[in-house]
């Protein structure tokens, strides 16, 4: 018997080549003849472009061609978005190279093409561009009054108001009855600041316009999205497209985008009829590329004396920035179907107003929508526990869904197929010493110690595999949320796999192999895992959303599972067997009750050979699937924060963070542990160290690694993780999805944590990031107000 | 443009006399000129350390030097460290480890761990987290690379197992 695949540790196969150094990042590439882009920005938020003088950029040595909005206007098209959240959504154009008026400050105005990356940039320089300047909208509550509008053309800041309300979809009550019968009325305005998702390799597009088709290397998580958006907004043959994904550093959502300097590439390689390449600077990247958050959340929770909650009403206000990229409208929405998380909420209304303003525009960050949704939900159970002076874990015991009610169908209309919220918190409590550390707390409260500690908790739930199609057309997304695979077989027995979703870090090459492996009993050396070039992987739709197991692992299994189905008829011909008598294991065909086998190796070299196929039988074992999810999946966990807050410095530091989650059964724990340390880190930058900050003109002054705090080793803490495991029913493999986890389900356990060490000296709420400055300026007002008890 | 400037560089156990403008960054002059691509730039402010190299043994950040202050001077890569196809115990560390995801802070941070090392054979938890402060990772958390630097302190990486083509095995510790 040969040890499973499915749940064992295999080192990655991706590793070889990243730790030696030959790795195939797009800005690695070098062409014949390439010439290399540099793009002009504009250094204001908002103005009107009154002229682009590029004379003096044109003859700077080694410069080839300038191209200005102008230049471009006819053959740019406008940058998708996909999600027409509501029929009457407004949205401006979004042209690649601003023509007329730029509505942020890192808009391209103009773009340099030179013989060299260092020519390129010196000319950018010399483009004379005068602007006359327009009033800036930067802040969401100020655009929600429409007193200055970020595209005066639109007449309103508004983009779109989008309505969930549990009365009118039939899923619950109406929220008005719980808000007007409360006992107990929790009200909170919570920010979600606004985010960089910071991948560590900058965007980076290389494009070859030589030949009849165009090859488009990119840093991108979604090379088939992008090579028919492409196709559709710049009037290309969606056939004379290639995009190719090579090694791709990161993305976290913040390259699942089909991005102005993309486009400008091809534009620039098509005008000069030579290979071009585009890198970004990271002071480029932080200012010009998604940015992610950004919304102000206002909450009623109303519950009973006993902490049973009976309605939730969410009003939220949205940044889309200045335009809309591919999803940036949905981002909010995916959000609605989680604020009311694990829990058995009667009424439930939620109204999203999406906003424009003069900053770079957002879109999907890890967890998109649900991380902020988490946040809110996760606060507010703690804010009613003190409210009714209960322990947080008790309010959220009393109202989740037990794990004998599964499945639940939610007050947002989900189904909810599988959970088991009590063991993953039992399983927590014990790692975490929870009573251990609540005496602690006491202890030090008591002795007034400039060292205070506090209990962060955050029970969370999310939907992962996006998405049944079906689902998405109701959302009114323009895209469906199946994923293709293709599994081949070789003559010599050896395997390859098609993904279309392709990881930038991930590890499907590693999981997928250990899938197919077990699938059809070949060695798991034997798997090759081909992604990310749409030459070889002609149907797709990419990685995000932490779908790629879920959905694309399963179109993966599908797919071998047909070619087994075309191996058996022709392992019956060879063995002059009947297909009923015959069983497959281990990668072989048995004849039942006999010692007659053949191997799937075997059977591919006779495929090949085809000199004894049966009749009418095609010489080709490869098989293609497709794979729509009937259902999301539903991971969950419980994640507890031991927070030290220094009450002299307003220091918050991690003593201790423990959180288990149940993301199903496992392919690969560990690649799992991977995911949900990284996830972990980036849920707690949000908590404790990131900002984008703006000026008041709408100038990014985080603009590089020394003000934008991306946390380094010293500042993240040693994590304590474990697993609870109750697969899913939606998939074949009982799998849910983890990619995501660990940043939605770490924000609000740290700063709850915070709260809960500074809360007795009279501090109610702190706005992220929970910075030493913000901390130590909450104590001091809570000290002016007199709020010592 | 500036007058440009002869240098002699030593990378990876190669010599190579070029002429470079004065302006050139060293990295750059490692990826365009000598095709070093495995050294990578993340950064325009030396926050971020994925263009770590060495410079006669120590760990520099080479988008922070010109290339002419490495004239004379002898450079390791990434490129350069795992001998005859054979890696190193950090390499094979950061592998064994699951140290890395999307690797692109990768050779940076394994050029920086090997300095650390030099300068410290024993580190603890708290001396590598330190002693990586100059590195950014936006995938892994750092948690596995701290251990991974542990276990190659340690030698407690898998000896001759794993080569340059890496057979994957399984992690010991999940």
């Amino acid at each position: 018997m040969t040890i499973a695949e499915v749940g064992r540790a295999r080192l990655r196969k991706e590793d070889s080549h990243l730790i030696t150094g030959r790795s195939r990042y797009t800005d690695n590439i070098t062409l014949p003849g390439m010439l290399h882009l540099a793009m002009v920005r504009s250094p204001f938020a908002h103005a009107r472009i009154t002229s682009v003088d590029v004379s003096a950029a044109k003859s700077s040595p080694g410069v080839v061609a300038v191209l200005t909005g102008s230049d471009v206007a006819a053959e740019q098209g406008s940058l998708p978005n996909a999600w027409p959240v509501t029929a009457e959504q407004k949205a401006p154009a979004h042209p690649a190279i601003a023509v007329d008026e730029v509505a942020f400050a890192g808009e391209v105005v103009a773009c340099i093409i030179a013989r060299s990356a260092a020519a390129a940039r010196d000319a950018v320089e010399l483009v004379d561009v005068s602007y006359d300047e327009l009033p800036v909208v930067l802040d969401l509550e100020e655009a929600a009054t429409d007193q200055v509008l970020a595209h005066p053309g639109l007449g309103t800041n508004t983009s779109a108001t989008w309505v969930f309300d549990s009365g009118e979809a039939g899923t619950g009550k109406p929220i008005s009855e719980a808000l007007a019968g409360a006992e107990v009325l929790i009200e909170r305005t919570f920010y979600q600041q606004r985010l960089i998702p910071a991948f560590m390799e900058p965007r980076s597009t290389v494009v070859d316009p030589t030949g009849e088709q165009i090859t488009v290397w990119s840093a991108t998580q979604i090379p088939h999205i992008l090579r028919l958006m492409l196709a559709l907004t710049l009037g290309i043959p969606e056939s004379k497209l290639r995009v190719i994904a090579p090694d791709v550093g990161g993305g976290f959502g913040g390259k699942l985008q089909v991005t102005p300097e993309e486009a400008i590439t091809v534009l620039a390689a098509r005008h000069t009829g030579k290979p071009c390449k585009y890198t970004e600077t990271r002071s480029e990247s932080l200012m010009a590329a998604h940015h992610g958050r950004a919304q102000v959340q206002r909450l009623r929770l109303s519950a009973t004396k006993e902490g049973i909650v009976t309605g939730l009403d969410v009003k939220l206000l949205a940044d889309m920035g200045a335009y809309l990229g591919l999803v940036t409208s949905g981002v909010p929405i995916l959000g609605a179907f989680m604020y009311n998380s694990i829990y058995k909420f009667p009424a439930y209304r939620f109204e999203c107003t999406n906003l424009f303003t003069n900053k770079a525009w957002t879109d999907a960050y890890r967890g998109a929508g649900r991380p902020e949704a988490t946040f809110a939900i996760e606060r507010l159970m703690d804010e009613l526990a003190v409210e009714l002076g209960m322990d947080p874990l008790e309010v959220r015991e009393k109202n989740w869904i037990t794990h004998e009610e599964f499945p639940f169908t939610s007050v947002a209309g989900l189904e909810y197929d599988s959970g088991n919220y009590e063991a993953a918190t039992a399983k927590a409590l014990e790692l975490f010493d929870y009573e251990g550390l609540r005496a602690e707390q006491a202890r030090r409260r008591e002795a007034k110690d400039p060292v205070q500690l506090g209990i962060g908790i955050s029970t969370f739930t999310e939907m992962c595999g996006l998405a049944p199609s079906r689902v998405l057309g109701a959302l009114s997304y323009a895209a469906g949320g199946w994923e293709h695979a293709q599994v081949r077989v070789l003559p010599t027995g050896n395997i390859e796999v098609v993904t279309g979703s392709s990881a930038h870090g991930q590890g499907h090459e590693t999981a997928w192999s250990q899938l197919v492996a077990d699938k059809l009993g070949v060695p798991f050396e034997n798997v090759e895992v081909l992604h990310g070039d749409t030459q070889i992987s002609q149907r797709g739709l990419d990685t995000y959303g932490s779908r790629s197991l879920t959905v694309g692992g399963m179109a993966v299994l599908a797919a071998a599972d047909k070619v087994i189905e075309k191996a058996k008829v022709i392992a019956a011909h060879l063995m002059e067997a009947s297909e009923d008598d015959l069983e497959f294991a281990e990668g072989k065909f048995k004849v039942r009750g006999t010692d007659q086998s053949t191997s799937l190796g075997e059977i591919a070299f006779a495929t090949f050979s085809a000199h004894n196929l049966p009749d009418g039988v095609e010489p080709n074992l490869d098989s293609d699937a497709t794979f729509d999810p009937q259902n999301f999946s539903y991971p969950h966990g419980t994640h507890l924060a031991a927070m030290e807050v220094d009450t002299e410095t307003g220091r918050a530091t991690i003593r201790k963070y423990v959180c288990v989650d149940d993301i199903g059964v496992v392919v690969n724990p560990l690649i799992v542990e991977g995911q949900v340390h990284g996830g972990l880190a980036q849920g707690i930058a949000q908590a404790l160290y990131e900002e984008a900050v703006h000026d008041d003109a709408g100038t990014l002054v985080t603009g590089s690694f020394v003000d934008y705090l991306v946390p380094g080793a010293p500042d993240l803490p040693h994590y304590t993780t474990a697993r609870t495991e109750t697969p899913s029913t939606t998939n074949q493999l009982g799998a849910k999805g983890v990619g995501e986890a660990g940043t939605i389900a770490s924000t609000p356990a740290i700063v709850n944590g915070v709260l809960d060490a500074v809360r007795h000296l009279g501090v109610k709420d702190i706005r992220m990031p929970c910075s030493p400055s913000r901390v130590w300026a909450a104590l001091e007002e809570a000290k002016l107000s007199g709020g010592v008890q | 443009m500036a007058r440009s400037t002869t240098i002699t560089v030593e990378v990876d156990d190669v010599s190579y006399t070029d002429d470079v403008e004065p302006r050139l960054l060293l990295v750059q002059y490692l990826r365009e000129r000598l095709g070093k691509t495995g050294t990578l730039i993340g950064c325009d402010t030396t926050n971020c350390g994925a263009c770590t190299v060495h410079l006669d043994g120590t760990s520099v950040k080479s988008c922070t030097m010109f290339a002419v202050q490495a004239d004379g001077r002898r450079v390791t890569t990434i490129e350069g460290l795992a001998r005859d196809g054979k890696l190193t115990p950090l390499q094979r560390a950061f592998h064994e480890c699951h140290a890395l995801q999307c690797g692109f802070c990768t050779p940076g941070m394994i050029m920086q761990s090997a300095s650390l090392l030099q300068e410290n054979p024993h580190p603890s938890e708290q001396e590598i987290r330190e002693g990586l402060e100059g590195n950014l990772c936006r995938c892994t958390g750092y948690q596995n690379i701290v251990a991974a630097v542990q276990a190659a302190a340690d030698g407690t990486t898998t000896s001759d197992s794993a080569t340059e083509n890496g057979a994957s095995e399984t992690a010991g510790v999940a």
